[in-house]
């Protein structure tokens, strides 16, 4: 059956949640963001190897346009501070996915004086990717990982049930 | 020119303000006095024999009853280099910078001071380099306490190694 030709006429039905959260995971906008040495994994991951702009996932040069944040490295106790100024200019919805050990639980560098063992300390973190650093493929899952997270919300249904509360 | 000559050489140049030359291997070293590193250095740098024009490294070392600043001389035109240290009292380290010398000191001697507490005298920007400016004390000393948090981050942190231990009992 020629589909291309019929298709305009279709009607397709879905729930309205689902819509949105289908097409805010198909554009997960990340911070062009890097703290130590997993942001060169991390540039990897964006580049034409394992690209994961086929998950709608682009790198963004500012807080303010980005959906998702990847902590990309060792977070010392002065980058904390940075760091959650950064996630605080980012609008909602926003996410964080934690990359390697050392911004997981301070890798090799958490008993340092100058380090923040763990970003889960200062920022709720959704996906946690092992690996030190994780491959480019490790990192991949996280995000699909996230886009399965991301489907599983009722923002609607949530607002509802916060608005009965409220009344 | 082998690095004990050299300290011979300015130990000729100035008597009293070499106290100690060391031919421990593999860098046997000098130690100068703390006011007399400004003349010293430039005498070496500026001598065509000894041309130490470039100031390979600069750190310091908390040894609990001293802080040594170590210089590591290099000179690219007789490919010889030299070790220089000074010794300073623990609880007020000071000692004239030599970034009029060695333009690379004026970095190196910020983090000597960030990490470590020692006060160059006649430096042009003498702040901390590498920790925040409102951090507490400085990390690399002995005596350094490790503040319990920092604005409002927890600093305390569980030791693997302890929590393995305490399994086996």
């Amino acid at each position: 059956m020629p589909l291309l030709n019929t298709l305009p006429d279709y009607v397709l039905t879905t729930k309205t949640d689902e819509l949105i959260n289908w097409m805010r995971k198909s554009s997960l906008w990340y911070m062009l963001f890097g703290l130590a040495c997993c942001a060169i994994e991390l540039m990897h991951t964006g580049g034409p190897r394992s690209d994961i702009e086929r998950f709608g996932a682009t790198p963004r040069a500012s807080a303010r346009q980005s959906d998702l944040m990847i902590i990309a490295g060792t977070l010392t106790l002065k980058m904390a501070l940075r760091t959650r100024l950064l996630y605080d200019q980012m609008p909602d919805p926003k996410y964080i996915i934690s990359m390697g050990s050392c911004s997981n639980c301070g890798g090799l560098f958490q008993l340092a004086y100058s380090v923040c063992d763990g970003v889960d300390k200062i920022l709720p973190v959704d996906v946690y990717v092992p690996g030190c650093p994780p491959r480019p493929e490790a990192l991949t899952e996280g995000l699909l990982k996230l886009q399965e997270k991301i489907m599983s919300e009722r923002w609607l249904a949530k607002d509802r049930a916060v608005a009965a509360a409220q009344a | 020119m082998e690095a004990l000559k050299i300290y011979e050489r300015v130990k000729e140049r100035f008597p009293d303000k070499v106290l100690e030359i060391s031919d421990r291997k593999p860098d046997p070293f000098a130690v100068v006095a703390p006011d007399a590193i400004v003349p010293i250095g430039r005498f070496l740098c500026g001598d065509p024999e000894t041309a130490m024009d470039c100031l390979n490294n600069q750190t310091g070392v908390d040894y609990k009853d001293r802080i040594e600043v170590v210089y590591h001389l290099f000179s690219y035109k007789h490919r010889h280099g030299c070790v220089l240290k000074v010794r300073l009292p623990r609880d007020n380290p000071v000692m004239p910078t030599v970034e009029e010398i060695w333009r690379a000191a004026d970095w190196m001697e910020r983090e000597i001071f960030d990490l470590l507490g020692v006060s160059f005298e006649g430096h042009s920007d003498l702040r901390r380099i590498l920790m925040p400016e409102d951090w507490p004390g400085h990390p690399l000393r002995k005596d350094f306490v490790e503040p319990l948090e920092y604005h409002g981050i927890s600093t305390v942190r569980e030791s693997p190694i302890i929590r393995l231990d305490q399994k086996k009992k």
